[in-house]
């Protein structure tokens, strides 16, 4: 039977890619080079994004002003901001979804190609509007990344260019997240049922739908923000009975999925490379699914503990204290569930295994803090601090972005069909998990003793934990480097990988050949191939 | 075995060729915002949005060319029309968040921030320090009397004039077009073609009035998009409702075209229902409006 699978694929198999650069890059249509594209666009973000944070970790090390003036300090953490979320991590896992979802699910690509490509290159051009600012007069905006009114309004010409290259970045993450949608719901082989899908596909699921409702939103902010500037509309402003706190009622209902949009797909990420690596199926396969829906649900009706101390009614900051703490629930449930299938496994530790264990340690401690600033009466000192810096860098560097350093790790045999230098993959992890804790611990202690965020300058007793804190940030961006290297070379060639690759690999995209076929399921896999490939069913 | 060669037939998913559509969209984008930001930064005239707006225009005219050139060639087999079922779907479950952000500020505006500003609930310093003079009542543009008249007063539309007679068309458009789904799916063509006209004829007639509405605001009610929180929420909400009338319409208009030419059979007729969803979707949202923005 199996055997009989892998004979179609090759007689579909003859036609490959498109001749010429513009034909196969600029006119994609196939899945796994839009996927790479955006891989690719994210790896150039990342390094953009991080160079900016070294302006900012440089500026940090010692008290005084030394390198920027302070307005080229704001516009940097408002653009390091932007460019990672919008830029480095939303493309890396929307390349990652197109790359594994149609594998996952045993279809021949995205269900709307087209738009597939559409969804991509709206991107480099925003990047291009965005980044243009900091070459304008006045330089890049610096009013933070939540674009808060009234001050961003006071913004010069990188007002509209920043705002509509927001509604670009919305426009194409709302057309990808519809894509992913229909790919699920519409182009699964039949017989892979909703319960038989991958974790990773099941967390980019509900990652689509928070897209689709809470990037037009963003949209909706975005747009009453530019209307107040240029057209004389008053939402935010009290004079006309508007009020600028409305437009944070507004920004977090979208800015808080947008924190899940972050770390959902890393859930899925950790819950198929913990099994894999355990030599066990993932505990609790159904639960974790669940778990994944409730974090989705709850995420739309946390948003105002982003702003506790803006003078909120008593019954609103209860409310909001109670949703939020109730999140602990579901991520306790994946976090147990990851620990018990480690538990007794047979583990092994190859790079994506270290990345994912890492993950889980680190993610967790990100997630205590959270916790310790969902207490309302806390956060009220919290707020605004380095603690806050720490906090959400906990989440979504050994969180988000460790999950998909291990999910490159992960498949990147499969993708190019060779193995990389796994030696120095490991001192890559050990590097990377080494300097992000020496980069973003002594924050929770500058955040705790009082050192608020945004400031290119602080108090001389702050100065020891941030010069610790930007050598981990040096030490951190630096070892990202090896990263690059092993995947050009891993690319370029190799030790050959086999068709599983990993010893006790369960899912689809194992049963395609290394490198996978252009055109991954041609044919729908039988349910033989489809019940061997399931974890853990 | 067998199973695995009935499914085989079925599931000839149709990868389509490569296509210069989508880089042509984000090119054309990237320039129909390039002029919207060289024209608000005064780096230039309105004549900035021009190649942005022939750049989308043949964006528009070309993709749906080909797709439909494709269609009628009969290559898009039934699996391909579920996925743009679905993608249109989704499409407009995100407009109708986009909406819902609208709609947040004015019902936030109604029930917190207007009385807050005139001292109820948490905020009576408001009253006793700030705004002394001002009586937070619904409508309103603010204690500064943002906008208006010179002497910061307007006045609003009642909802039962105009707006009840364009509740009535949009809903009796609603019920045309359902008369023309039945028709094209009982192979009534001449049936199907009056009513899908009447439907966006009345969409048409819908945006004339909005206009003449918007022209009586502005020259004599004292009522604009600068008239404080009332005015702000009146006319975003009013406005892109307004424009997506005149999507929807524009859209019956080509599908109309489409009947014209023979298009679409009973059974296979994406486009139409497509835009009959669309259609339906403007409506209720108008009904909301019509409820939340001139009645209540």
């Amino acid at each position: 039977m199996a055997h009989s699978e892998h004979a179609d694929h090759a007689e579909h198999d003859h036609h490959g890619p498109a001749h010429g650069f513009i034909q196969r890059w600029v006119m994609a249509t196939n899945h796994k080079d839009i996927g790479t594209m955006y891989l690719v666009f994210a790896g150039l973000m990342f390094l953009i994004g991080g160079a900016m944070a070294l302006v900012i970790r440089a500026e940090l090390w010692t008290p005084g002003l030394q390198f920027v003036d302070p307005q080229f300090f704001n516009s940097m953490t408002t653009m390091h901001a932007l460019v990672m979320i919008f830029g480095g991590m939303m493309p890396a896992w929307t390349g990652l979804a197109n790359w594994m979802i149609p594998m996952q699910v045993g279809a021949p690509d995205m269900a709307l190609p087209r738009l597939n490509n559409f969804s991509f290159w709206i991107l480099p051009f925003a990047f291009l509007m965005l980044l243009a600012t900091l070459f304008v007069p006045g330089g890049a905006p610096a009013g933070g990344w939540t674009i808060y009114p009234p001050l961003v309004v006071q913004g010069g010409a990188n007002f509209p260019m920043s705002m509509f290259a927001i509604h670009m970045m919305g426009i194409s993450s709302i057309l990808g997240a519809i894509n992913v949608i229909v790919t699920i719901m519409n182009m699964r082989a039949p017989g892979m049922t909703l319960l038989r899908m991958p974790m990773f596909t099941w967390t980019w699921l509900i990652t689509a739908y928070l897209l689709i409702l809470v990037m037009p939103v963003l949209a909706g902010a975005v747009t009453m923000v530019i209307t107040d500037h240029y057209f004389g509309t008053t939402f935010f402003s009290a004079a006309g009975g508007g009020d600028p706190v409305l437009y944070q009622h507004i920004f977090w209902f979208f800015g808080h999925p947008e924190v899940y949009i972050l770390i959902l797909p890393a859930f899925g990420v950790v819950s198929e490379i913990i099994p894999t690596f355990s030599r066990k199926p993932l505990f609790g396969y159904e639960s974790m699914v669940y778990a994944s829906a409730s974090i989705g649900f709850l995420s739309f009706i946390v948003w105002a503990h982003h702003m506790f101390t803006v003078g909120m009614p008593l019954a609103g900051q209860m409310f909001f204290m109670l949703t939020t703490m109730m999140i602990a629930v579901p991520t306790g449930v994946k976090v147990f569930n990851w620990s018990t299938t480690m538990w007794k496994g047979s583990l092994t530790f190859e790079p994506p295994m270290l990345f994912a264990i890492a993950f889980l340690f680190l993610f967790t401690i990100g997630g205590f803090s959270g916790l310790m600033l969902a207490i309302t009466p806390a956060d009220f000192q919290y707020h605004d601090s380095y603690f806050v810096v720490a906090h959400f860098h906990y989440v979504l560097v050994p969180g988000a972005l460790f999950a998909i350093i291990a999910a490159v790790y992960y498949w990147l045999p499969k993708w190019s069909g060779h193995m990389y230098n796994q030696t120095l993959a490991k001192w890559h992890f050990w590097l990377s998990a080494v300097f992000v804790n020496v980069l973003f611990f002594p924050q929770h202690f500058l955040g705790l003793a009082g050192m608020p965020r945004r400031i290119p300058d602080y108090a001389t007793q702050f100065a020891d934990w941030n010069a610790v804190s930007s050598i981990g940030a040096f030490g951190f961006g630096f070892a990202q480097l090896l990263f690059v290297w092993l995947i050009i070379s891993c690319v370029r060639g190799g030790e050959k990988a086999s068709d599983h690759v990993w010893e006790d690999t369960h899912g689809l995209e194992w049963e395609l050949s290394s490198p996978a076929p252009y055109h991954s399921w041609t044919t729908p896999p039988s349910d033989a191939v489809i019940l061997r490939g399931t974890t853990g069913h | 075995m067998s199973t695995h060669a009935a499914t085989h037939d079925e599931s000839q998913y149709y990868v389509p060729h490569s296509s210069r559509w989508p880089i042509i969209g984000s090119m054309s984008l990237f320039l129909l915002v390039g002029g919207a930001v060289v024209t608000l930064n005064g780096w230039g005239s309105g004549w900035s949005f021009l190649p942005g707006i022939l750049g989308i225009l043949t964006l528009f005219f070309g993709w749906f060319h080909d797709v439909i050139g494709e269609n009628q060639k009969g290559m898009f087999n039934l699996a391909v029309d579920r996925s743009f079922r679905m993608g249109m779907m989704w499409f407009i479950v995100s407009e109708i968040f986009f909406f819902a952000a609208f709609f947040g500020a004015l019902f936030y505006a109604r029930q917190l921030s207007v009385p807050w500003l005139g001292g109820e609930g948490v905020k009576p310093f408001n009253k006793l320090l700030l705004w002394q003079e001002y009586s937070p009542t619904w409508p309103t543009n603010g204690p500064g009397a943002v906008g208006g008249h010179a002497d910061g007063s307007f006045e609003t539309i009642p909802a039962f004039g105009l707006p009840a007679i364009n509740t009535a068309l949009l809903l009796a458009s609603g019920v045309t077009i359902t008369i023309a789904h039945h028709a094209l799916r009982a192979g009534h063509r001449g049936i199907l073609k009056i009513f899908l006209a009447a439907t966006f004829v009345l969409g048409f007639i819908f945006v004339y009035f909005q206009g003449t509405e918007y022209h009586h605001a502005y020259t004599e009610l004292g009522l604009k998009l600068s008239t404080g929180i009332y005015g702000s929420t009146f006319f975003m909400l009013t406005g892109f409702h307004g424009l997506h009338v005149t999507i929807g319409a524009i859209m019956l208009t080509v599908v109309w075209l489409r009947v014209m030419k023979g298009h679409f059979t009973p059974e296979r007729h994406f486009a139409f229902e497509a835009t009959a969803w669309y259609w339906h979707f403007v409506d209720v949202v108008w009904l909301i409006l019509f409820v939340f923005v001139y009645w209540i």
